[in-house]
């Protein structure tokens, strides 16, 4: 269905967008700026981003992010679809609503208090902060978001597809892995995507949560911005808003290609 | 698709095929005094039944009556709350659905639709102790049975509706179950497809030899296919029997009224002896001449149920049938083989008649507001006492 849009609808979405991706906007364009002033524009430059590639500290901390990511995102996803499918398949056992309610209770609390009570856990059993407790603070958040994504799925599964692979010979893990798991697949993979992104950019957990050795990308540019904010920065922060927006964007994308293509199978199908 | 053939080699098979009436026969499934309840409902209540082997057994009733339950039950996604399920003699209860010799075909086919058709009719080998080099001529086996060869590398959601539902029974069937369940199997075909496909299923039941239980609230699909059909109510069976006694002696006027058109007469019955009664209905009615199976007590409440196709209507008063009675038309029902007559008697009872059209250009001989007169014999109804079978 294509429509002109009103006057209303193009002013609304103009101002939504520009209030969104302004700040942005000029951000990356200030990336590419030759001068070593953020403010004064002296013409396009890509030497902020080579300079990057030299900075010891900076490309530590990626590394260090990076790892924090795909670790944290991995445990959060195993966990966040095994909580899912209980929460979804478990039947009504004792107290069901208030452990889905509890599951999903990260979602809207304060990152400062998750950030604080973990750090208190963390001194209470002796833990040495460091990167192991990055990825048990990200994958604690990040859980909580895969679940609600990944139950959303499993709603909509139908259950009989279970019943049939039991009935087949399949034992109930057999069942999931060989058939439900496949069939959820876009929903995991999207949670990853999702759970990764979110631990990619997280500034509060990871600073209540990392020691001197283990430092982020966010903490890193956070510090080095209260110094002063340097083309370097920007280019840095641009190539994080890329990496996020790829993340985003393929995570929609896998969940809505799945639907696009079955719906124009069947559609080829039914013409037959 | 079917051929008039099937049939005919189905029909004659069912008259000498009943090993429910021989009592050396081990019947295949047995449910003894089997209840279940879901928290204070009683899905199935003390229950007892018996299949035998190579059986097309069709569960009929309407929705929320226990059949569903019943089947789930064998399938062992449901556990009995009282009283054992037999399979083979052996009792069910400790056995997972894994692990039983049972298939089912699920109402929504439940294909996988990450696999292809191949697949899916592999998918239950796979997990069996057939060696892998033989699951492929299985596979192929099953998919010529239900011809569907050419789509094997096919995912489900590029097949039509028709397909996938064979592809659902070649692939329960691919393990060559003692016993198939099939879940309103034809549900979701439309007419035409539906009236095919039962012939197709009683055909591949006859060449596999397996034991069909089907569920269904169709009750043609359940007469058609079936080699004995059990009709449920509340979850208790209210008569189980081959579809022709079914439908010719109901054991109760629930049975009588599910199964097909019927009128349904109230009155008093008085014995005449060798088995005939009268039963007098309404003031100033001649009795109606009736035939009971059962002993029915003078004097006692019954209901006749009389099929409006063994009613004649006429238009003049005929003499050689024990029952006949004027009234007059009140609406035609023309259904292109067959006209169903609404005929309204002086005593406000307005009683179905049917007759076939066989004469294709014949002038109608009845219309609106017409008096006619309904006749029938004394053993085309059936007399049944209130506490028969129910």
């Amino acid at each position: 269905m294509t429509r002109r849009f009103s006057w209303f609808n193009a002013t609304s979405l103009t101002l939504g967008f520009t209030f969104l991706y302004l700040p942005m906007l000029i951000l990356i364009i200030y990336s590419f700026n030759a001068s070593k002033l953020v403010t004064v524009w002296a013409g396009f430059s890509t030497k902020w981003y080579g300079e990057l590639l030299h900075n010891e500290a900076f490309l530590d901390a990626a590394w260090v992010t990076l790892k924090v990511a795909v670790l944290s995102s991995t445990f959060a996803t195993v966990l966040g679809t095994m909580a899912a499918y209980v929460m979804v398949r478990g039947g009504r056992f004792r107290g069901r609503t208030l452990f889905s309610g509890m599951i999903y209770a990260p979602l809207v609390m304060p990152e400062v208090i998750t950030g604080l009570s973990l750090l208190l856990l963390f001194i209470a059993i002796g833990l040495d902060r460091g990167v192991v407790t990055i990825v048990l603070a990200h994958t604690t958040f990040s859980m909580c978001y895969v679940s609600v994504v990944v139950s959303s799925r499993l709603v909509t599964f139908d259950r009989s597809l279970e019943e049939a692979a039991l009935d087949l010979g399949c034992s109930p893990f057999d069942a999931f892995k060989s058939v439900t798991l496949p069939i959820i697949a876009p929903a995991v993979i999207s949670g990853w995507l999702l759970a990764f992104t979110l631990s990619l950019d997280d500034l509060v957990i990871a600073s209540f949560t990392s020691g001197p050795s283990s430092t982020t990308l966010p903490i890193k540019i956070f510090s080095a911005v209260r110094l002063g904010v340097s083309p370097e920065i920007n280019a840095l922060s641009t190539i994080m808003i890329a990496i996020v927006a790829i993340g985003v964007i393929t995570a929609s994308l896998v969940s809505k290609q799945a639907i696009a293509r079955r719906q124009n199978e069947e559609q080829k199908a039914l013409k037959q | 698709m079917f051929k008039h053939g099937d049939f005919m080699a189905h029909s004659s098979s069912t008259s000498t095929f009943a090993p429910w009436e021989d009592s050396e026969q081990k019947p295949l499934i047995q449910f003894k005094n089997v209840t279940k309840r879901f928290g204070s409902f009683t899905a199935i209540d003390n229950l007892n039944l018996d299949i035998f082997e190579q059986e097309f057994f069709a569960l009929l009733g309407p929705s929320g009556c226990g059949k569903t339950t019943l089947m789930r039950m064998l399938a062992g996604f449901e556990s009995a709350t009282e009283g054992t399920i037999l399979l083979d003699g052996q009792d069910m209860a400790p056995v997972p659905p894994n692990k039983r010799a049972v298939n089912m075909m699920f109402q929504s086919y439940a294909l996988f639709p990450h696999l292809t058709v191949a697949d899916n009719v592999a998918f239950g080998l796979k997990r069996s102790d057939m060696p892998k080099s033989e699951i492929e001529g299985r596979v192929d086996e099953m998919l010529r049975l239900v011809r569907l060869e050419k789509f094997a590398t096919r995912k489900p959601h590029q097949i039509s509706g028709g397909q996938r539902q064979r592809v659902a029974l070649a692939r329960s069937l691919a393990k060559a179950p003692k016993l198939l369940l099939l879940d309103e199997p034809l549900g979701a075909l439309d007419k035409k497809l539906r009236q095919d496909t039962q012939f197709e299923l009683m055909d591949i039941q006859e060449k596999t030899g397996t034991t069909f239980v089907i569920v269904t609230h169709d009750q043609e699909e359940a007469m058609t296919v079936a080699s004995r059909v059990a009709v449920m109510d509340e979850g208790r069976l209210v008569q189980v029997d081959t579809p022709a006694r079914i439908y010719e002696n109901p054991n109760s006027v629930y049975v009588a009224d599910f199964i097909g058109d019927v009128n349904i007469i109230e009155g008093n019955a008085s014995n005449k002896g060798d088995g005939l009664v009268e039963i007098n209905w309404a003031e100033g009615q001649p009795a109606i001449q009736g035939t009971a199976t059962n002993a029915v007590q003078d004097g006692t409440r019954v209901t006749f149920a009389i099929r409006p196709e063994k009613v004649s209507i006429t238009q003049e008063r005929v003499s050689d049938k024990a029952n006949c009675i004027e009234g007059k038309v009140l609406d035609i029902a023309y259904l292109g083989n067959i006209s169903t007559y609404h005929v309204e008697l002086p005593s406000g009872h307005v009683i179905k008649a049917q007759a076939a059209n066989n004469r294709r250009l014949a002038r109608r001989s009845f219309t609106w507001e017409d008096a006619v007169w309904l006749s029938f014999t004394d053993t085309a109804g059936i007399v049944l006492s209130d506490n028969a079978g129910g």
